[in-house]
């Protein structure tokens, strides 16, 4: 399998001698290819979950594993966006999507082949030399993800990678990024507060409660079209799904 | 379009104006020639410096050492302020002293470089430098501090080395503070070779304006005032246009 949590606990030291845990006992796999998304209130430990998978920081206790291997630190098999698109403003945005690979030693005209392939994927071709000040939110978030396939990771980690743009735009450019990943053949994790969002991208649903964050729900989708959201947005069943996440969440009782 | 047309119009007629009321106001006010010179005054002394006092020398030994000190300075400056910005721990030993070197009257140490040097160029270079230093580090420092932390850990996630991160995110990031630093220091450096031409040495505009004040010859003061604000303000300019061409890469705010 492509990614796996195993009994994973993280806390943080806060000011004071107090700590904060944030995940709490989290275990799941993700397969290959796979498209699992993390929903779950806000400050319930999403994003340290990313975090640890992109080896940013260490689990207290407990193991993550990519392919078999504990995490250790940053690795190659690993790409992750977030909601800012990160993009570097003083690079042309060709030259955006090679910055991942610079510092693996691949020469400098295959770099250039690869990241022309990838802006290609991600429709972008003719912008190679604009900068990103002179692309749409959109746009922008389409040159993250070339640079992030660039670099061929084994998994894709997205964090709210929609959450910025407005709801046409998010439409299209969900459609873009499950369709490319799809090609891809990608293994991908998810985080999104967006519940219908999770619905249309997902194989696979994992639902956190409050901090600290614990796994509550594991709903699969068993929908068609993952590679076409616009498509599987009109199945009737879609609202049943996100029913089921909303009264995971427990959003009535809250907004009661 | 118009509107850039009017601004150049509006500015260059204040200036008119304030150069005809230097000429017309001083006589017309009984104001004597040895307190505001008119300007017509005032040419005629550049004339005779120009012939008499080797005011071309004076000019340029200015602007050579503006233009040292400024370079030396914020060299130092942005080294520092890196290097410092690479160091928690540093950092927050040496603040307090830089705090206080900020807050010290630089030019105050002219006198002391001239016992330690003597009557040389070394004072006003030193205090130059000294004056340029601080504004470029504390621009640097600040700039080092607030690079972004996503960006930083993406850079980290594609397995570059601290150098690398260094050189392909944190620098880059802080181009816009360092460019506002030199600015900053580029005014600031005009006042340190004043300073030190003023408290000693034979040479520079600094010294024509503490001799023209010997000889209480109110227009040498005033011609060396305003080269040395020419000077100042040739260095902003080209600092401007260089700052032009390295922020390309930003948004402009269309009007
Ligand atoms: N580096 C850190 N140091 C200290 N505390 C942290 C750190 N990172 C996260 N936390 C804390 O851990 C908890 C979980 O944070 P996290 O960012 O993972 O939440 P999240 O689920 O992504 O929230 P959101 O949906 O709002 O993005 C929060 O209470 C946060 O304050
Ligand atoms: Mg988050």
């Amino acid at each position: 399998m492509a990614l796996e949590f195993r009994n994973v606990s993280k806390s943080f030291a806060t000011q004071g001698d107090g700590e904060l845990l944030a995940v709490d006992d989290v275990s799941f796999r993700v397969e290959e290819g796979e498209f699992v998304s993390v929903v779950g209130p806000s400050g319930c430990g999403k994003s340290t979950i990313l975090s640890m998978t992109a080896g940013l920081y260490q689990p207290t206790s407990g193991e993550v594993l990519v392919s078999n291997v504990p995490v250790t630190g940053p690795n190659s098999h690993v790409g992750f966006m977030l909601q800012k698109d990160l993009l570097l403003p003083w690079r042309n945005i060709i030259a955006n999507i090679e910055f991942g690979l610079e510092a693996r030693g691949v020469p400098k005209a295959d770099r250039r082949a690869r990241a022309m392939k990838e802006l290609d994927h991600c429709q972008l071709s003719g912008f190679e030399n604009h900068f990103p000040y002179q692309l749409s939110g959109g746009m922008r978030q389409r040159a993250a993800l070339a640079r992030t396939l660039s670099i061929d990771p084994e998994i894709i980690l997205l964090d709210e990678p929609f959450s910025a743009l407005d709801a046409q735009t998010k439409l299209l450019l969900q459609n873009s990024f499950a369709k490319t990943i799809k090609d891809a053949g990608k293994t991908t994790l998810l985080i999104t507060h967006d519940l219908s969002e999770a619905v249309l991208m997902s194989d696979r649903i994992l639902v956190l409660s409050e901090r600290p964050g614990q796994v509550i729900a594991e709903i699969k989708v068993d929908l068609p079209h993952r590679d076409q959201p616009i498509r599987r947005r009109v199945l009737p069943e879609v609202g049943e799904y996100a029913a089921q996440l909303f009264k995971h969440l427990k959003l009535e009782e809250k907004a009661a | 379009m118009i509107r850039k047309h009017g601004i150049k119009l509006t500015s260059v007629a204040i200036l008119i104006a304030v150069l005809v009321a230097w000429e017309v106001l001083p006589t017309a006010l009984d104001v004597p020639r040895f307190i505001i010179p008119t300007l017509s005054d005032s040419l005629a002394e550049l004339q005779r410096m120009w012939a008499n006092e080797g005011l071309l020398g004076h000019i340029l030994s200015t602007a050579l050492y503006t233009v040292l000190g400024f370079l030396i300075g914020s060299l130092l400056g942005a080294v520092m302020g890196y290097l410092l910005g690479m160091s928690k721990f540093w950092e927050k030993v040496l603040s307090p002293y830089i705090l206080a070197l900020q807050i010290a009257p630089k030019v105050a140490f002219a006198p002391l470089f001239i016992m330690w040097f003597g009557y040389n160029s070394m004072p006003k270079l030193l205090v130059t430098v000294l004056i340029v230093f601080f504004p470029v580090l504390v621009n640097v420092l600040q700039a080092m501090r607030t690079v972004d932390r996503d960006l930083v850990n993406l850079a980290r996630a594609y397995n570059l080395t601290r150098l690398g991160i260094f050189w392909k995110v944190e620098m880059p990031s802080t181009v816009p503070n360092l460019m506002a630093g030199l600015r900053i220091a580029s005014t600031l450096a005009v006042i340190g070779v004043t300073v030190g031409e003023l408290v000693g040495g034979n040479t520079g505009l600094g010294y024509l304006i503490s001799y023209g004040g010997g000889q209480a010859n109110a227009a040498m003061v005033f011609n060396a005032i305003i080269l040395l604000t020419v000077i100042g303000f040739l260095l902003y300019v080209v600092l401007e246009r260089i700052e032009e061409r390295v922020l390309h890469y930003l948004p402009k705010a269309h009007q």
